[in-house]
């Protein structure tokens, strides 16, 4: 067909375009929810995932820890008080610490004098006293020095016991005592944690939603009851109460919720004059649909957050508490209460204090890295 | 010809409180007609009450005082709740900023179907994808984005959907506030032409709230001008372009830029000076010519008569 004949073209040879499915305006990527999205972010943080998997391991050993072994957390047994830890297995590594001996270096004028002193603080059952000399001494004042290593397991006739962790002053054995404390520990902050979810969320709801005059009067008591010490309030419930779980979950009950609902009336504030709840009124939709559809949704990735940032508060308040002596009672444990005792025996017992201590940090931190996980996870900005 | 006067707007005022003394006058005394099926355009520098005037015509704010009829029914009265609820389907609202006023955990699908559910115009879940799809059909989108939220969409997708979701109702009315102003220059024109072609296709009045004033010339039949809280001028938007009375206007329509140098180069901006106006005597919106409203006090008005039979 050469150019000049293109008006020739006979008419039969033109088709329509078959009209192909509009392609243009599609989005290729997978539609994803939010949620969806902020598992993702948070199940790539490998931190945070980290302190999960720590959480899920301290809540579940603090249920089926004490039944591990056969002692009681109150089995009290004066003749095998202050026992260090022994482990099967580990007994046999010495710079653990879980050999079950007790040692000490000990210093006197010349090497009789030290040991004479190691055997006066080991019981005077000399047979099972390791002594090692580290310094010959010259006859000065505590020239000499001794190593000593006692065996109380076996000075104790009772070789094939093992407290894992330890017994405390009263004989008790830790690790049964350590993992019922976490559990109080643990039962309190999240007793405190959903506390802080339900009235906080309420009445910073309440309170921002209906603004006003209303605000204005629940902003006032909220002001008046964060400004009463908490400990202030823990001492006067000793009046009424004894001490114990229940008064710490009153007195975190009365003021632990006010930052929460601080935070959910601002962003109560801030999310109902947006203009998709505007829209939602003008097409007639009610408060409580309101509420439902479009603000709690919006503001649930804050409540999580929060949430899990009262939690280590919670844990370190009772532990404060119990430090002090207004938390958990004896024969009670707690991971402050076990501080507590740990810290009177710091000196020659420190087992006593490192086990408690390293759980109540262990969790603190872990609940901080996961809350920051979850923040991240929420921020629509750190989706990628 | 008498036009079929939708809405009636006589005096409408609302003042916020800011302290226990103050109050802001956002609107104060603002009257105008919308009739049936035209483009009313309200135009004013940021701050002069134009969305507030719209807000409180469709009842997200209460007025303070005045009245605003809709098809010869009061909107401000005490109403039960079925009446509202029929109100609320007479006239809706498009929203300026398209990324707030879509709730980001809604898929597009709950979005636009809101307006169903709440006044129960679909009997089951079959029945509101259909209608859903046919609206986005409608604002030109693609019937496969309902299931997708909005932050996956780019702006002038995002008001097409705030416009599905003010059709989702058959509204009658449309009060669009300022829902250009966000978008992108080469969007604007496409929403604008939709919200044309909406128009034509339904029947509907809009109430268009902007402050581009070349985009409400192109869209409006008629064109009111707001300065701190008051109504200046109204006029046919032909009219009010090529013969601005009020100085407000004039210094309003000489701050428009021409894509055309030799325009540009002599343009000159006129500034308002609202010291040049009559201080005494009542001020009030007067018809100078015919469809042409001038607010001003009676020495005024006499001036300006004389100034317009000059030309």
């Amino acid at each position: 067909m050469d150019k000049n004949n293109l008006n020739n073209i006979p008419k039969d040879l033109f088709v329509p375009l078959v009209r192909k499915e509009d392609t243009s305006d599609r989005i290729s990527t997978p539609s994803r929810t939010f949620f969806q999205d902020a598992k993702r972010t948070l199940f790539n943080n490998k931190p945070a995932v980290f302190s999960m998997i720590l959480i899920l391991f301290i809540i579940i050993m603090s249920i089926v820890g004490p039944w591990m072994n056969s002692f009681g957390s109150d089995e009290q047994d004066l003749k095998r008080a202050k026992m260090p830890p022994r482990v099967p297995v580990l007994e046999n590594v010495s710079w653990l610490g879980m050999d079950g001996t007790l040692s000490g270096t000990f210093q006197g004028k010349d090497v009789q004098q030290a040991t004479a002193k190691a055997n006066a603080r080991f019981d005077r059952k000399e047979e099972f006293i390791d002594i090692k000399v580290i310094n010959k001494g010259d006859g000065t004042r505590n020239s000499a020095e001794v190593k000593a290593t006692y065996h109380i397991y076996e000075a104790k006739d009772m070789k094939d016991t093992y407290f894992w962790f330890g017994s405390d002053a009263l004989g008790r054995d830790q690790w049964t005592r350590l993992w019922e404390g976490t559990r109080v520990s643990l039962i309190i902050a999240f007793v405190a944690a959903v506390l802080d979810l339900v009235i906080g969320v309420a009445y910073g709801g309440i309170s921002g939603f209906y603004g006003g005059r209303v605000d204005n009067v629940m902003q006032r008591i909220a002001e008046i009851l964060v400004g009463i010490p908490n400990l202030v309030i823990i001492l006067l419930m000793m009046l009424v109460l004894k001490p114990g779980i229940i008064s710490i979950v009153i007195a975190l009950s009365i003021t632990g919720w006010i930052g929460m609902s601080r935070i959910v009336r601002g962003e109560v504030l801030k999310l109902k004059n947006q203009e998709f709840v505007l829209a939602s009124r003008t097409l007639g939709t009610s408060n409580g649909t309101i509420i439902r559809k479009h603000l709690v949704p919006n503001i649930s990735g804050i409540i999580i957050i929060n949430t899990m940032f009262s939690v280590p508060g919670a844990i370190f308040f009772e532990a404060f508490l119990s430090f002090i002596g207004l938390g958990i009672v004896p024969p009670d444990a707690s991971l402050g209460s076990l501080i507590d005792l740990g810290f009177d025996n710091l000196r020659l017992y420190p087992y006593m204090l490192v086990f408690p201590a390293i759980v109540i940090s262990v969790l603190m931190i872990a609940f901080n890295i996961v809350g920051d996980g979850l923040r991240d996870a929420f921020d629509p900005k750190m989706h990628k | 010809m008498t036009r079929e006067k939708l809405l009636e707007v006589k005096n409408l005022q609302k003042h916020f409180a800011v302290g226990k003394k103050n109050t802001i006058k956002a609107v104060d005394g603002v009257s105008f007609d919308v009739y049936k099926g035209e483009t009313f355009g309200l135009v004013g520098e940021s701050g002069c009450g134009k969305s507030t005037t719209g807000r409180t015509i469709i009842r997200l704010y209460d007025a303070t005082g005045g009245e605003v009829k809709f098809a010869g029914e009061d909107v401000h009265g005490k109403k039960n709740k079925s009446e509202l609820l029929k109100f609320n389907r007479k006239m809706q609202m498009i929203f300026q900023d398209p990324s707030s006023s879509l709730n980001p955990r809604m898929t597009v699908l709950d979005i636009i179907a809101e307006g169903l559910d709440v006044h129960k115009l679909v009997k089951n879940d079959a029945e509101r994808k259909a209608k859903v799809e046919e609206l986005l059909e409608a604002v030109g989108l693609n019937r496969e984005h309902a299931t997708r939220f909005p932050h996956e969409f780019s702006g002038g997708q995002r008001q097409r959907i705030g416009i599905a979701r003010a059709l989702a109702v058959d509204p009658e009315f449309i009060i669009a506030d300022e829902p250009i102003s966000a978008l992108d220059v080469s969007i604007q024109a496409q929403v604008v032409n939709l919200l044309k072609k909406l128009q034509k296709e339904r029947g509907l009045t809009y109430l268009f709230i902007a402050h581009d004033l070349s985009m409400v010339k192109y869209i409006s039949d008629r064109i009111g001008v707001m300065y701190m809280g008051n109504l200046v001028e109204l006029a046919e938007s032909d009219e009010l372009y090529n013969n601005p009375i009020h100085p407000y206007t004039k210094s309003l329509l000489s701050a428009i830029p021409l894509p055309d140098p030799r325009y540009e180069r002599t343009r000159k901006r006129i500034s308002y000076d609202p010291t040049v106006h009559d201080t005494d005597g009542e001020f009030e919106l007067r018809e100078v010519t015919p469809g042409h409203f001038v607010r001003c006090t009676a020495k005024e008005f006499e001036r300006y008569q004389n100034e317009q039979k000059n030309k």
